[in-house]
C-alpha cells in the first residue's frame, strides 16, 4: 500500500481493541490507589501500566508502528537523554533533603530530648 | 510518491532515508514531520515539569499530601479516592479513540462521520477541562490550597500542581478550539476542494486530520504520565 497518496489507514477494529486497552489499563491503575497498595509494590504497578498506555497510545494512535525507522527513532530517541536529568535531579534532591535535615530541622533535639 | 516502491526496511532504511538527499522522513508529509517534531519539543517541556516536582517532592523535609485523599469524592456519603481524576482519566482516553477513528474516516474522505467524530473529540476535551476547573475551584476555595502554601503539608504541593496541571488543561483548551476549526475545514468542504487555510498558501488535505490527532493524542500521552506521576505516586 503507497501510504503517502492513502495516508495511515487501519482497520477500524484495530482502534476499537486499543481504546480498550486503554480503560482496562487505566482502570488497573486506579485499583493500584483504590486497593492501596504500598512501597515498591504500588511503584512498579504504576511504572508498568503507564508505559503500557504511553506505547498503545504512540504506535497505534499516533500510528508510530507504520512509519519509517528514520522518523521512529529521531523521535523516540532523543527523550530518552531526560533519564539522566532525572538521576542528576534525584542526586541533587536527596543532597537537599539531607542539607535540610542537618541545617534546617531539630531532629537532634528531637533524639535528645532538649528543649530550645 | 514513485519513490516509496524502492523505500529500504529496516536499519539500512534508516541509513538510506537520512542519507539521501531532499528530506529525510520518506512518506511523512511535511506538516506531520513538524507536528512531530513540536511535540517533542513539548515533551521537554513537561518532562522539565514532571523532574522539578519530583526534586521538590525529593528534598522537603516536610509530609507531601496525600493525592488519593485531597482529590477524593464524596459520593452519597462515601469518600470514593481519585473519584473525578479517574473520570477524567477515561475521558481523555475516550476521546482519543474517536480522534483516532475520525483519522482514518477522514483519510475516507467521509465528510460527516469525520465531522461529528471531530465534534464528539472536542466536547469530550470541553468536559475534561469543566472538571478541571471544578477541581481546581473545589482545591481553591474549598482547601486553601495556593501555589505558595497548603493545609496539608509541603508548600511545594501547590506550586506543582498548578504548573503541571495548569500547562496541561491549556494544551487541552487549545486542542479542543482547533478540533473546532479542523471539524469546520472538513465539513465545508475546505479540504475535498484542497481550499489553502488561513495563514498559509499549502493545500487543504485530510493529512491536517492526522496532524491534528497527533497534537490531541499527546495531550492524551501527557496526562498518561500526570496522572502516574502526580496523582498515584
Amino acid at each position: 500500500m503507497n501510504m503517502a497518496q492513502e495516508g495511515q489507514q487501519h482497520p477500524i477494529s484495530i482502534y476499537f481493541w486499543i481504546w480498550g486497552l486503554l480503560f482496562v489499563l487505566s482502570t488497573l491503575s486506579y485499583m493500584v490507589d483504590y486497593m492501596e497498595f504500598q512501597g515498591y509494590l504500588r511503584w512498579t504497578l504504576i511504572i508498568v501500566f503507564m508505559l503500557l498506555k504511553a506505547g498503545l497510545i504512540v504506535s497505534v494512535f499516533m500510528h508510530m508502528m507504520w512509519e519509517r525507522l528514520a522518523i521512529v527513532y529521531a523521535i523516540l530517541v532523543p527523550p530518552l537523554v531526560i533519564l539522566v536529568l532525572i538521576l542528576l535531579m534525584s542526586l541533587e534532591g536527596d543532597y537537599t533533603f539531607g542539607t535540610r535535615l542537618d541545617f534546617f530541622s531539630d531532629w537532634t533535639q528531637f533524639f535528645t530530648g532538649s528543649e530550645h | 510518491m514513485a519513490e516509496s516502491v524502492s523505500l529500504e526496511p529496516g536499519l539500512k532504511g534508516v541509513v538510506a532515508d537520512w542519507s539521501s538527499d531532499q528530506r529525510a522522513f520518506k512518506n511523512v508529509p511535511w506538516g506531520k514531520a513538524m507536528m512531530w517534531i513540536f511535540l517533542l519539543s513539548d515533551t521537554f517541556i513537561f518532562s522539565c515539569f514532571l523532574v522539578a516536582y519530583m526534586t521538590v517532592r525529593m528534598s522537603t523535609t516536610v509530609q507531601w499530601p496525600n493525592a488519593s485523599e485531597v482529590f477524593g469524592l464524596s459520593v452519597g456519603g462515601v469518600e470514593v479516592p481519585l473519584l473525578l481524576i479517574a473520570i477524567m482519566t477515561f475521558i481523555l482516553i475516550s476521546s482519543s479513540g474517536t480522534m483516532a477513528m475520525a483519522v482514518k474516516f477522514g483519510y475516507e474522505k467521509n465528510k460527516n462521520v469525520t465531522f461529528w467524530l471531530l465534534i464528539v473529540t472536542a466536547l469530550f476535551g470541553a468536559s475534561f477541562v469543566g472538571m478541571q476547573a471544578f477541581e481546581w475551584t473545589k482545591l481553591i476555595v474549598e482547601e486553601g490550597i495556593r501555589p505558595w502554601t497548603n493545609p496539608m503539608g509541603a508548600a511545594q504541593f501547590g506550586g506543582a500542581f498548578f504548573m503541571i496541571t495548569g500547562f496541561h488543561g491549556t494544551h487541552v483548551s487549545i486542542g479542543v478550539i482547533f478540533l473546532v476549526i479542523v471539524a469546520i475545514k472538513v465539513r465545508r468542504g475546505d479540504l475535498d476542494k484542497e481550499r489553502p487555510g488561513f495563514m498559509t498558501g499549502r493545500k487543504g488535505r485530510y493529512e491536517i486530520v492526522e496532524i491534528m490527532g497527533l497534537y490531541w493524542h499527546f495531550v492524551d500521552l501527557v496526562w498518561v504520565f500526570i496522572f502516574a506521576f502526580f496523582y498515584l505516586w
